[in-house]
């Protein structure tokens, strides 16, 4: 496009003025500077989250990937993230658990199975649960879900006590409590509308001509969406569900919210406890002094590059797959 | 003959071959289909219940002079006290973090689109979607970095708007460079002809003709990041008194009042974090629709 257009401008402009025309363009360089400072924004963060997290890290006196305690404002100071990085990638997978069979239902739901008329007013709806802003859903979390699902959790865990995670030990889950679970529930309401998004948006880029073919050969609807439509939609719908997961881990507030204050690992996700790498900083930054702060940014810093890898991959997945297709941007 | 009835439509005519169908797959296509509906009712109702929720127990509080008075002096059992703090607060800080993204997502857009070279402009698309990615508390946690104790500038409202910034900048970018691939190749053609330089047509021509879409994508920009805590309880770090000054002194802003009223804990303390949140939810969903509104009139105008 850009060729042609290129193309066009040196035919149309009458001889001598065209070099000029085309050497004056400051527009062009503001233009380029300004996408030079977009790259030098993502590594200003990087670096400056580098420079604040080394006092802290110089000052622990423990190893910081494997220390299970959160004191780095004592004397000597003692921290680590392993407990956080748990806690975060537990929910976080959790939370895709319970979200993607969703997410995928009702985007095939929404592209095959919605009465026509009625499919981009149910797409806008599902759209409607990533306009909740985090801290409301931290708030229904807390005050509405914690309490409400008290006998659902008791029910888990006394009849699937015996798979590992689900399983409670001095018998915590009879009182309300603030469990991973919980959490995990709240991210899998958050990261939904992200999947489904991405994943209708895959699903609608499947050529008609290979339903049609499917449905031609005797498929059923169900043999159709299986045959047909899921498996050129698959590098899209995988990276949509990284994309979700790169959500799931950044989520703060309504984490923060639902589990509060807490540094202990443990298994039983239905019990109350466990801790974010996100929620953490949001619930210990108002008491951190000045090595509390700095030990903060640097386990923002972990989770920048957790994140960062994992949209890498979720990008070039989504990427290539619509080079292969064609379409999709 | 099933083959040729399913062609046919894939609405009525192939619903009633299915019941035509008999065992195992007949059973299959239609406990997936029951699924399907069933996916959907499962991911309608935890909205529905946030909604019914937030409204029901927003309403108590919800009053004219809680939106024109602040916390100032008001005690975490008294039933007085309100938002008009946090709703200036989060006002100012929208519109700077719009001013800061806005022109510069424009810019990235445009080099996108009209100038880019092949290759840099892949990495830069690239890196822009990974932007997108970015957990709002990292953007916090980089203007706490980098201007709150880097720079030794203290929390404000502009911190606030810095992290916001950061946030808005690739949704404007990426929908603006949409909006702006959506303008036909005949305009610019036609600019050029008429001897125009490439500068002015983009800024007489191609900038208007997408001028509603650009407007649409900024307007979901500023409504995404309306309801973002993380990075302003980081930066802004909030307040209870009214403070109108953005670029001195913590300020409060509608989400940090949720939050910290939530985690306030006391009766009056949740009964205002409901009415916020209900306050925030109107905000929110007011400038969806202005965005909603724009697209369509521009449909019809087509």
């Amino acid at each position: 496009m850009t060729q042609s257009t290129a193309g066009v401008e040196h035919d149309s402009t009458p001889a001598g003025t065209p070099r000029r025309a085309r050497r004056f363009e400051p527009f062009r360089g503001i233009t380029f500077a300004a996408s030079v400072l977009v790259l030098l924004i993502l590594g200003a963060i990087a670096v400056f989250l580098i420079i604040k997290a080394i006092p802290s890290l110089s000052h622990d006196k423990k190893n910081f990937f494997t220390t299970k305690s959160w004191s780095p404002d004592a004397d000597p100071p003692v921290f680590g993230i392993a407990v956080l990085v748990y806690g975060t990638v537990l929910s976080s997978v959790l939370a895709l658990v319970l979200a993607v069979p969703v997410a995928l239902g009702v985007a095939i739901f929404v592209v095959e199975y919605a009465p026509r008329r009625l499919a981009t007013w149910l797409g806008y709806l599902i759209d409607m649960l990533a306009t909740v802003p985090s801290v409301v859903y931290g708030l229904w979390g807390l005050l509405f879900l914690v309490p409400h699902i008290r006998g659902f959790q008791h029910f888990l865990a006394t009849t699937f006590g015996w798979i590992p995670i689900f399983a409670d030990p001095n018998n915590r889950t009879s009182v309300a409590s603030r469990s991973i679970f919980v959490a995990s529930i709240v991210l899998a309401i958050m990261v939904l509308p992200v999947i489904a998004a991405i994943a209708r948006e895959v699903l609608r880029q499947v050529d008609p001509s290979l339903k049609e073919a499917a449905l031609a050969l005797g498929a059923t609807r169900w043999e159709m969406v299986r045959t047909a439509l899921l498996p050129p939609s698959c590098p899209g719908i995988i990276g949509g569900i990284m994309l979700g997961l790169g959500r799931a881990l950044g989520e703060t507030i309504a984490i923060a919210l639902v589990l509060g204050t807490s540094f202990a690992v443990s298994l039983h996700v239905l019990q109350p406890g466990g801790n974010t790498i996100a929620a953490n900083i949001a619930n210990y930054f108002g008491e951190a002094g000045d090595t509390g702060r700095s030990a903060l940014i640097a386990t923002g810093l972990v989770l920048f590059v957790m994140t960062l890898g994992v949209n890498l991959i979720a990008r070039t997945v989504i990427y290539r797959s619509a080079v292969k297709q064609g379409g999709l941007r | 003959m099933s083959a040729a009835s399913a062609m046919a439509g894939p609405g009525a005519a192939a619903t009633s071959q299915v019941w035509k169908l008999r065992g195992r797959r007949a059973i299959v296509n239609r406990l997936m289909t029951g699924a399907m509906y069933l996916a959907f009712l499962v991911a309608v109702i935890p909205l529905a219940l946030v909604i019914w929720y937030t409204v029901g127990k927003g309403l108590t509080r919800f009053s004219w002079s809680f939106l024109t008075h602040s916390m100032a002096g008001v005690g975490p059992n008294d039933v007085t006290g309100g938002i008009y703090h946090a709703i200036t607060g989060t006002v100012e800080q929208l519109l700077i973090a719009a001013a800061i993204s806005v022109p510069l997502g424009l810019l990235v857009a445009i080099y996108l689109n009209e100038y880019g070279a092949k290759g840099f402009s892949t990495v830069v698309r690239l890196l822009v979607d990974v932007m997108t990615g970015i957990p709002s508390i990292v953007a916090g946690l980089f203007v706490l970095a980098f201007w709150v104790l880097g720079l030794h500038e203290g929390y404000s409202g502009f911190a606030g708007s810095m992290a916001l910034s950061i946030l808005m900048l690739p949704v404007v970018t990426r929908s603006s460079e949409e909006m702006l691939r959506l303008v036909p190749n005949s305009l610019r053609e036609a600019g050029y002809a008429l001897g125009i330089p490439k500068w002015r047509v983009i800024i007489s021509v191609i900038l208007p003709a997408a001028r509603t879409g650009i407007t649409t994508g900024i307007m979901l920009a500023v409504a995404r990041v309306t309801g973002e805590t993380a990075p302003l309880l980081l930066t802004a770090a909030g307040t209870l008194f009214v403070n109108n000054n953005p670029f001195h002194g913590q300020q409060e802003a509608l989400p940090l009042y949720v939050f910290s009223s939530a985690a306030g804990g006391t009766p009056a303390d949740v009964n205002r974090a409901w009415s916020a949140a209900l306050t925030l939810i109107l905000m929110v969903v007011l400038l969806y629709v202005i965005a909603r509104l724009l697209t369509r009139r521009d449909a019809t105008r087509r």
